[in-house]
């Protein structure tokens, strides 16, 4: 990793001076009027009032970001084991085909009839991801995956609406190893959230759920494999359980690169589930998105979709189809993320089916090969074969030392840090998931990694405590951030 | 299948793994092959599984196909656009494209090791300032999903502040963010009620003040609103009493018009697409969302805020992040995580490289254009425009026949007329919107072609 020469803390609004541009406009080629003569006046923001924005040149702003990029960790810099996050590589075929002229400069009200590749290829991914899931209906409007287990509760809420049940059924179940996305969504929805613990496997505590299965229950919220990395070997169970109550099951698919092409949540009696195209499907995250989150469902909730949905014509043309008179309306300006789309629909072409399965075996094998190199050195609260990623703790090494300092302490390394302090349920959680894309040279070198980081911890803990040693800034103070927010540039005076 | 006997797995350029490492780390877990991988999955849902019948493609197939599909479409190079209503065609300065193919920023995530992801915590800095700056608001987050969804996130948060129920919507708003609208509404069981617009296609300001109420937590409206009117937001957050002013703006209509923060606006957002992002059918797009200080432990999103080491050293990090989802579960202020960030990214270095100036200069060259258009519509054609408010790149046009009869064969001279106003209820009404990127001699060859489609039916 080669960290720049950057002075900490700077921003475009340090650099610069008055006069200078990054960008030259064309002059005006048609006859201009004074601009009050075309907007009132009392409308107009005069001169002093204009945004106070940077004044640098071109390559001043180039060589600031150019900067900037080397004080930031990607995938390509190298091993991203954040849990729960599917930090792929990303392949650059998909950049080059998503910037194709007509995919991205294609405009949303253009019509139908000048989008029919842009329409076969939501269609085709649409039916794809209908196959992955195992159910009949989907959406790919929802921007992230909190967006679609949003539209995954709307649904929810409107069949029970539309079957005169809403006010009864006000509760959604979530196991205690649930993203926090889960509760906040069913939250925003307007249901109740009911938390059910996990038993000692690490697993739906089933004479917990059975606790709260009554005629209250619009559906329960389930991550397969969980957030531990293991599969809920009780799902058949759970599912029926919760159907029997007249519940729905929602399937949160932030962990689905575990059992591609291997298994389908359809088949685990699974309702709906959300994809997150920007993880399983190897779609850039671009520094926190844009993602993009479909929702498939099975037939019984099909007719609550968001409009409009993308239909195949009896003459094979494709079309909007706003003609749902109960969909839960819209959740996005126009269709969701296209240019997310387009990315994931490469992918899933360029892998077939042979592709799909060895992206799942070698993202479980990845991750089984790294627990067992870690489990001798790290506790591992839950020891069992694991699907895509696992859960140490930090706790044990020394008193002093926690998670944090691990963490930290993992990007002198030269790696990026697995997410930390979740699932909840594991005190000083180190939730690691390594992807399919990591080479078995890279899990040594990462394994080896943690084991000094260990033994320094019980020799020099200090190091910990004081990493990282390595990058631009050291450990940066969070609570002052926090209590004493600045969140905009100081301008002076 | 992807397991040949002995459990190895097929070679694929996005899976690094040889026979060799299979074995080898099979042998180090204990497993014979890579089926005990999945022996903790039920046999009956293995059993159930479906392939999709796929063959997998090399790269230089998959290119072949994605570009055939490509070309189904119209290609955007041969026409001129004036097709806007949400999401419009500027310029991308090369030097945004460029970064957004760093990967050092495209393939990170969140921010969430502050120390490993400078790069992306500064940027957002900056564009939090300089979104602040564009509204006249104190605070922004680092962006949502695009103007709909963040116009509706600006409800539940007044609703969240305020405590109230009742929300009024200016019915001059974008039809698909009051689509939008309606659906979080619905959810979050808030109750609203419609404000219409009057001959100038501005809201009427007269109705607000008649029915806010005891239990009005707000007004969500739009400038430039849907029909390309800028709205007139005096005396309006006095009209509301205890209900917050929540304004969706045009980023660079701002960089000419008055902001709504100037204007007492409590929550500002808006569709920041137009700040380098290509219209790519309609999403990625950027929500912008900005409120006043006094609010913003209840804001949305991500922050990143500045701090130091222990060396006093200035850093940035997500800050005030007992707001979010991860921390706060079932009360997070919003269920957001993932949201726009490299479109965020894209309208930092998009302001970045037009500054200060560039970015009033720009605003004045659309306006210019879009008027003198409009101009010359209506006095060689005699189309008056349908709502007569004042204006800044977009405007709507009477149209003698419907427009669904004259915009095939602009198309047929090269053009992309504009948005059809009669899906919308509005017949015999054409939105028209322009950008620097039309020339003179396009906006000139637009209007001659108007007169021949209307002369020769």
């Amino acid at each position: 990793m080669t960290w720049g020469e950057l002075e900490p803390g700077r921003t475009l609004f340090d650099l610069g001076r008055p006069g200078r541009r990054g960008l030259r406009l064309p002059e005006p080629d048609v006859d201009t009027r004074p601009l009050e003569e075309l907007i009132p006046e009392e409308l107009l923001r005069s001169e002093e009032e204009a945004p106070r924005l940077p004044e640098v040149s071109q390559i001043e702003l180039v060589r600031h970001y150019t900067d900037l990029s080397l004080v930031n960790y990607g995938v390509d810099t190298g091993v991203y084991p954040l849990g729960s996050c599917t930090m792929k590589y990303n392949p650059r075929v998909n950049e080059e085909v998503a910037r194709l002229p007509q995919f991205a400069h294609a405009h949303p009200l253009q019509g139908e009839e000048l989008s029919q590749g842009i329409l076969r290829l939501m269609y085709e991914l649409g039916e794809l991801l209908k196959k992955i899931a195992g159910l009949s209906a989907i959406t790919l409007q929802p921007a992230a995956g909190a967006h679609g287990e949003f539209v995954g509760m709307l649904l929810i809420k409107r069949y029970f609406e539309d079957h005169g049940e809403l006010p009864k059924r006000r509760k959604i179940l979530l196991p205690d190893s649930a993203h926090g996305t889960n509760p906040a969504s069913a939250h925003i929805a307007g249901f109740e959230v009911v938390e059910i613990p996990s038993d000692e496997r690490g697993m739906v505590d089933l004479r917990k759920l059975k606790e709260h299965l009554d005629g209250s229950v619009a559906g329960i919220m389930l991550t397969v494999p969980n957030t531990l990395g293991i599969f809920e070997e009780d799902i058949l169970q759970i599912t029926k359980l919760v159907h029997e109550v007249g519940g729905f099951c929602y399937f949160d698919g932030a962990n689905l690169n575990s059992i591609l092409g291997r298994a389908r949540p359809g088949d685990f009696g699974v309702d709906i589930v959300h994809f997150n195209l920007h993880k399983t499907f190897s779609t850039p995250h671009g520094g926190g998105g844009p993602g993009s989150g479909p929702v498939a469902v099975c037939e019984a909730l099909a007719p609550y979709l968001p409009v409009p949905i993308v239909r195949r014509r009896d003459d094979g043309s494709f079309s909007l189809d706003y003609d749902l008179p109960k969909s839960l309306g819209r959740v996005h300006s126009f269709y969701g993320n296209f240019g997310v789309m387009v990315r994931a629909y490469t992918y899933i072409r360029m892998l077939g089916d042979e592709g799909l399965r060895a992206v799942s075996e070698a993202a479980v094998l990845n991750a089984n090969y790294l627990k067992e190199k870690l489990k001798g050195v790290y506790r591992l609260p839950y020891d069992r074969l694991c699907k895509h990623e696992f859960v140490l703790s930090g706790k044990g090494l020394h008193p002093e030392v926690r998670t944090v300092d691990i963490a930290k302490r993992l990007i002198d390394y030269g790696f990026h840090p697995p997410t930390v302090y979740f699932p909840l349920i594991v005190p000083e959680a180190l939730m690691i998931e390594p992807t399919e894309t990591v080479m078995k040279e890279e899990l040594d070198a990462l394994a080896d990694a943690f084991s000094k980081i260990a033994e320094e911890a019980k020799e020099s803990p200090e190091v910990l405590k004081e990493a990282p040693h390595t990058t631009i800034v050291g450990r940066l103070d969070d609570v002052k951030a926090a209590r004493q927010p600045v969140l905009t540039y100081p301008f002076e005076g | 299948m992807g397991t040949r006997e002995g459990g190895s797995l097929r070679r694929s350029e996005f899976i690094p793994h040889t026979p060799q490492d299979v074995e080898e780390m099979l042998r180090a877990v204990g497993l014979q092959s890579v089926d005990d991988l999945f022996q903790d999955i039920p046999r009956e849902i293995l059993d159930r599984y479906e392939p999709l019948g796929l063959d997998p493609l090399s790269e230089l197939e998959a290119k072949r196909l994605l570009t055939q599909i490509a070309e189904e479409n119209l290609d955007p190079r041969r026409f001129v656009s004036f097709l806007g209503a949400g999401v419009y065609d500027h310029d991308i300065p090369s030097v945004v494209s460029y970064f957004m193919t760093r990967s050092e920023f495209f393939t990170s995530y969140t921010p969430y090791q502050a120390e490993a992801s400078q790069g992306t915590l500064t940027w957002m800095f900056e564009y939090q300032t300089m979104v602040c700056e564009l509204t006249g608001m104190d605070v922004a987050n680092a962006s949502m999903y695009d103007g709909g969804s963040a116009l509706a996130e600006a409800m539940l948060m007044a609703h969240n502040l305020t405590g109230r129920r009742k929300f009024l919507v200016a019915e001059s708003v974008h039809p698909h963010y009051r689509r939008v609208i309606r659906t979080y509404a619905w959810a979050a069981d808030l109750e609203l009620a419609s404000v219409p617009y009057d001959d100038q296609g501005q809201l009427d300001k007269g109705f607000v003040a008649e029915n806010v109420d005891e239990e009005t937590g707000g007004l969500l409206m739009q400038t430039p609103n849907f029909f390309g009117v800028l709205e007139d937001l005096r005396n309006l957050k006095d009209a509301l009493g205890k209900g917050l002013l929540c304004v969706s703006a045009h980023p660079i209509a701002l960089g000419i018009v008055k902001p709504p923060g100037a204007f007492g606006a409590d929550i500002v957002v808006g569709e920041g697409q137009v700040l380098g992002n290509p219209s790519a059918f309609g999403g990625p797009l950027l929500g912008l969302f900005a409120c006043r200080k006094e609010h913003m432990r209840r804001m949305p999103g991500r922050i990143s805020g500045r701090t130091t080491d222990a060396q006093g050293r200035v850093g940035y990090i997500m800050t005030l992040q007992a707001r979010e989802q991860h921390i706060r579960r079932a009360k997070a202020t919003s269920n957001i995580c993932t949201n726009q960030a490299l479109c965020a990214f894209a309208a930092t270095l998009f302001l970045g490289l037009l500054g200060k100036r560039g970015l009033r200069e720009l605003a004045a060259l659309i306006a210019q254009k879009a008027h003198y258009l409009a101009r010359r519509i209506e006095e060689e054609l005699g189309w008056p425009r349908r709502w007569k408010g004042p204006f800044f790149n977009e405007f709507a046009v009477e149209t003698p026949v419907p427009p669904r009869e004259i915009l095939p064969r602009l198309r047929e001279r090269g053009f992309l007329g504009g948005v059809d106003l009669e899906p919308f209820g509005h017949p015999n009404a054409l939105l028209i919107a322009v950008t620097e990127r039309r020339t003179r001699a396009e906006l000139d060859g637009f209007v001659e072609a108007l007169k021949e489609v209307t002369r020769s039916r």
